[in-house]
């Protein structure tokens, strides 16, 4: 691991390479938007395009250098943005707050669109993470697809696929109308799976699902200033396995909505304002009745339900360009637990897991970039957050004065998060070098959950509604090179996070679940740090053939000396790429090391290293008006049977994958 | 008739708001049976005591009690007897009492009286419970007596059984009588068999629990405080239950000198105590 450090370290310092590119006008905030991945399959450039036309949301995020994926199953896997899991990190929609249902976390946000919604997804680390709430390691905002951008008139895309692992069928389409004064569009996806298979061609079993998923954006502009633009997505999986929990999951249904209002006036000084108002509803149910010898039957359903608004100005004075965001949610998390006895006379158990807890944040984030000069600049960030917890049920309350008989159904919290950063660009080279302190508040599992299984360490975990605000300290660096041939970026982010959540085994309490090691109660370690480090160089051979190479590195550690969970290894991957007019091709080799670090103290254990062979081949047939886009591909070529550190509980990865896509542009 | 009832009314009305010291009460006053629920009714040739509780029923266990003696002729109440009473279980071989409490004068109410009865036993076939009332109203003594139902309950609710010092003891849950998830306080009758009719209150023991669900793989709660007596004489302690369903209370009982009397601990090889109560929700 040390030789991987220093190497990467001397990378940066010998400063190999780093680029920089141009920003355009609506993205000049986000110059340190670490990462941008392109979703939306309508781009004309072939080699802008994912090779697979078709893949899921979680695979394409997987691809990011920030990103992690933890993998329950085939299904709904779970991003981890510079190594910190859901809790630490910010996931929106358009900036709208969506909340799971789950309190086994088997539905991240993710699991809730599909690639057909979105046109991309932009990861930022840290406090650039913060415009739309607190959060520590950083954001992943999912942008919408819509027709506004499209030529005008009618635009039309039928898309199929399968992939012989699980016997995937994928089927999806969309219409789209953009004329001057209004766009609209309505797409739709289905997707059903089989079990999949690992390397050697083991079975997984429980790893099936099936997703339908149908979202339509229609906006209208009331004169040349004003847009009004309502969106809608409906998703619905049934029959989702997941092989490293106990339990699968026979509804998991999200209808998320949205209603803006663009008003861009004619003044240099205020350049824009969007007022966005939102409401997202999700209903998920776990189910075992398939499962095969459990202790006891469990019906347990979780609904979240969120309103919220943002609105949100960006304008310019003089050398400075600014940005304001007032935002407010208001959340409600239930979830319950009833318990089947063996002994049909007896009662039912119940209890509630999540006992009605009622968020409500109210948020301000200012932004300011100075121009010192013409090449280097000033970023700050300032925000600040009230966040207030109840729980809203006395049944709930009650329960959780099991274990806090003092406590108060309220709680309020101040979250404050504050960041300079310096960028210097000079042609080819661009620097930036940052600063920030950022809190958050307790998840509603951490807060107030009762006796949530943690399938991974076999402990039930209870909440703490004292626990403090987690602070972060925050060192962030990045060095960009940019030349015709090479691309090339490096960037670390060191974290210093005080009064870091995580579970404490409790000796003296019995566990709830059948089987269970016993009970953890969330509390505060002194604090703990993480670093993370990535290295991309992407090289042109010629105008033809180029190479993408990437390196993580990433570490955690608590003050007790523990590794922390979920850690990655040291990453690398390279891609070459072949493309000539309408034909392109690529091979994938991605891999990992053997994971050293891995964190005992919270379940896990060692993962050897591996690395994964891919192909991949696309042609785009051009007719008059029309296109046909067809990619194959092979993924696992070798069939490798592995498992790595973001495995649950060690279900091992998918084995030999062929997959054929097929897009089909009107 | 009109004005007779129209005098009746104004008499009454007299009656209430003069004679504070009278001997008979309005039968107008139905406010005090509250959440009373009339179990049964035992009469003499003078009065008819009516029993009441909240369910309506006996059950086997600790049954709070509330009554009242109306008087045959004229319908009115007596708030001034001194009240005493005696149940008897008649068995095939033998018949005995149980642990019981004295009948006092409702606080606050008119015509109320109120106690508790322990019935370690349900009636069964030919074996019954009889309850005598004895009460004197000025210097005069009557008395009523009936059988009583006393359905057996659920859940055990109450237990009898011979300590390690061979005495017979009775044990009976007194609450939660409305169990929730949460800490519940606690309370629990432990009385003493001195003879077949005499029961008496056990004081300066202590009970330790362990509340269990069985079909939750022996699922036990955190804190939970073991009972100690209060001068009210019952045991008194709290009871946390995390879920709702069937809970085992299992119970140690330890003599002032904290010799254990009955019981044991649980332990993975011990799943129960001999010694429990029962509450399911």
């Amino acid at each position: 691991m040390k030789t991987y450090k220093s190497v990467c370290w001397l990378l940066i310092f010998l400063g190999v390479t780093a680029y920089s590119q141009e920003n355009s006008i609506d993205s000049l905030f986000n110059d340190i938007i670490l990462d941008e991945i392109i979703i939306s399959t309508s781009e004309k450039t072939l080699d802008k395009n994912q090779p697979k036309a078709l893949s899921t949301l979680d695979e394409l995020l997987e691809k990011s250098p920030k990103i992690n994926m933890v993998k329950r199953g085939g299904y709904a896997w779970e991003p981890l943005i510079n190594s910190m899991a859901t809790e630490r990190s910010l996931i929106t929609i358009d900036g709208m707050r969506i909340f799971g249902a789950c309190t086994d976390k088997m539905d991240p946000i993710t699991s809730y669109v599909e690639i057909s919604n979105l046109s991309k997804a932009e990861v930022s680390s840290g406090q650039q993470g913060s415009t739309h709430g607190a959060t520590i390691g950083g954001a992943l905002d999912l942008k919408r697809s819509t027709s506004r951008d499209r030529p005008e008139g009618w635009n039309g895309k039928l898309v199929s696929g399968y992939e012989t692992n699980n016997k995937q069928k994928i089927f999806g389409g969309a219409v789209g109308y953009n004329h001057n004064l209004l766009y609209a569009n309505v797409d739709f996806m289905y997707r059903d799976a089989e079990n999949y298979k690992a390397g050697k061609s083991q079975e997984v079993p429980f790893s099936q699902f099936t997703k339908y998923n149908v979202s339509g954006t229609f906006g209208t502009f009331l004169n040349r200033q004003n847009l009004i633009e309502a969106s809608v997505i409906y998703d619905k999986a049934t029959d989702v396995g997941y092989p490293a929990l106990p339990m699968d999951v026979s509804l998991a249904e999200a209808f998320i909505s949205s209603i803006k209002h663009e008003w861009k006036p004619i003044s240099a000084t205020l350049e824009s304002w969007e007022t966005k108002l939102y409401y997202n509803t999700i209903t998920h149910t776990m189910d075992d009745t398939k499962r095969p010898d459990v202790p006891i039957h469990m019906d347990m359903p979780g609904w979240s339900d969120t309103y919220g608004l943002y609105s949100k100005i960006n304008g310019n004075h003089k050398k400075h360009r600014f940005s304001a965001n007032l935002n407010a949610f208001y959340n409600q998390s239930i979830a319950e637990m009833t318990m089947y006895p063996n002994d049909p006379d007896e009662q039912l158990m119940f209890m509630y897991t999540w006992p009605d807890v009622r968020t409500f944040y109210r948020g301000l984030h200012l932004t300011d970039l100075y121009h010192l000069s013409e090449q280097s600049k000033l970023k700050f960030t300032f925000g600040i957050g009230w966040h207030s917890n109840k729980i809203a049920d006395d049944f709930g309350l009650s329960s959780l004065r099991i274990f806090h008989p003092d406590m108060k159904p309220t709680k309020d919290r101040l979250l404050k998060s504050i960041s300079g950063n310096y960028l210097l660009n000079t042609g080819k080279w661009s620097y930036n070098f940052g600063l920030a302190f950022g809190e958050r508040a307790p998840s509603v599992s951490e807060g107030y959950g009762f006796y949530l299984y943690n399938s991974n360490d076999f402990y039930d975990y209870v909440g703490n509604p004292y626990l403090l605000n987690e602070k972060s300290w925050e060192l962030n660096a990045s060095i960009h090179y940019h030349s015709k041939k090479i691309h090339s970026k490096i960037s670390a982010n060191y974290f210093h996070i005080q009064n870091y959540i995580v579970g404490k085994v409790d000796e003296t309490t019995l566990p709830m679940t059948i089987g269970a090691s016993g009970v953890k109660h969330y509390s505060s370690l002194d604090y703990a740090t993480v670093f993370t480090m990535d290295y991309q160089i992407d090289y042109h051979f010629h105008s033809n053939l180029k190479a993408e190479t990437l390196l993580v590195y990433s570490y955690g550690k608590g003050k007790d000396g523990a590794h922390l969970p979920f850690i990655s290894p040291f990453r690398y991957a390279l891609h070459l790429e072949y493309f000539k007019n309408e034909f392109r091709s690529q091979i994938t080799i991605n891999g990992n090391s053997k994971h050293q670090n891995y964190a005992s103290f919270y379940g896990e254990n060692q993962t050897s290293d591996y690395i994964i062979f891919g192909i991949n081949t696309s042609y785009k047939f051009v007719f008059n008006r029309t296109a046909l886009r067809l990619t194959a591909g092979v993924e696992n070529i070798l069939d490798r049977h592995y498992t790595t550190f973001a495995d649950w509980n060690n279900i091992p990865r998918s084995g030999r994958n062929i997959f054929l896509n097929a897009v089909f542009e009107l | 008739m009109k004005t007779i009832k129209y005098i009746s009314v104004l008499f009454m009305a007299l009656l209430t708001f003069s004679c504070t010291s009278d001997d008979e009460t309005d039968l107008t006053n139905l406010d005090e049976l509250t959440n009373l629920i009339k179990i049964q009714e035992i009469s003499n040739t003078t009065h008819t005591v009516e029993l009441y509780s909240k369910s309506g029923k006996l059950e086997q266990g600790y049954n709070a009690l509330s009554l009242r003696i109306k008087e045959k002729n004229g319908n009115s109440f007596i708030d001034n007897a001194i009240v005493s009473w005696n149940p008897m279980m008649y068995m095939t071989a033998m018949q005995h009492s149980c642990p019981k409490s004295e009948v006092v004068k409702t606080p606050h109410k008119q015509t109320l009286y109120n106690g508790f009865l322990v019935f370690q036993m349900a009636s069964h076939g030919s074996e019954y419970w009889e309850l005598t009332i004895d009460y004197t109203i000025d210097g005069t003594s009557y008395s009523v007596s009936d059988t009583l139902e006393v359905h057996p309950s659920d859940k055990q609710r109450v237990t009898t059984f011979t300590g390690t010092d061979d005495v017979r003891y009775v044990l009976a849950l007194v609450a939660p009588s409305e169990p929730k998830v949460a800490i519940n306080d606690m309370i629990v009758g432990l009385y003493k068999m001195e003879n077949m009719s005499h029961f008496s209150t056990v004081d300066h023991y202590s009970i330790k629990i362990d509340p269990r669900m069985p079909s939750m793989g022996n699922h036990g709660s955190p804190n939970n405080q073991d009972l100690t007596q209060k001068t009210d004489g019952f045991y008194h302690g709290k009871l946390s239950l995390t879920m709702t369903g069937y809970w085992k209370i299992n119970l140690q009982l330890l003599n002032a000198e904290n010799q254990t009397i009955k019981g044991e601990e649980v332990t993975n090889e011990q799943e129960s105590s001999s010694l429990y109560l029962e509450i399911e929700f």
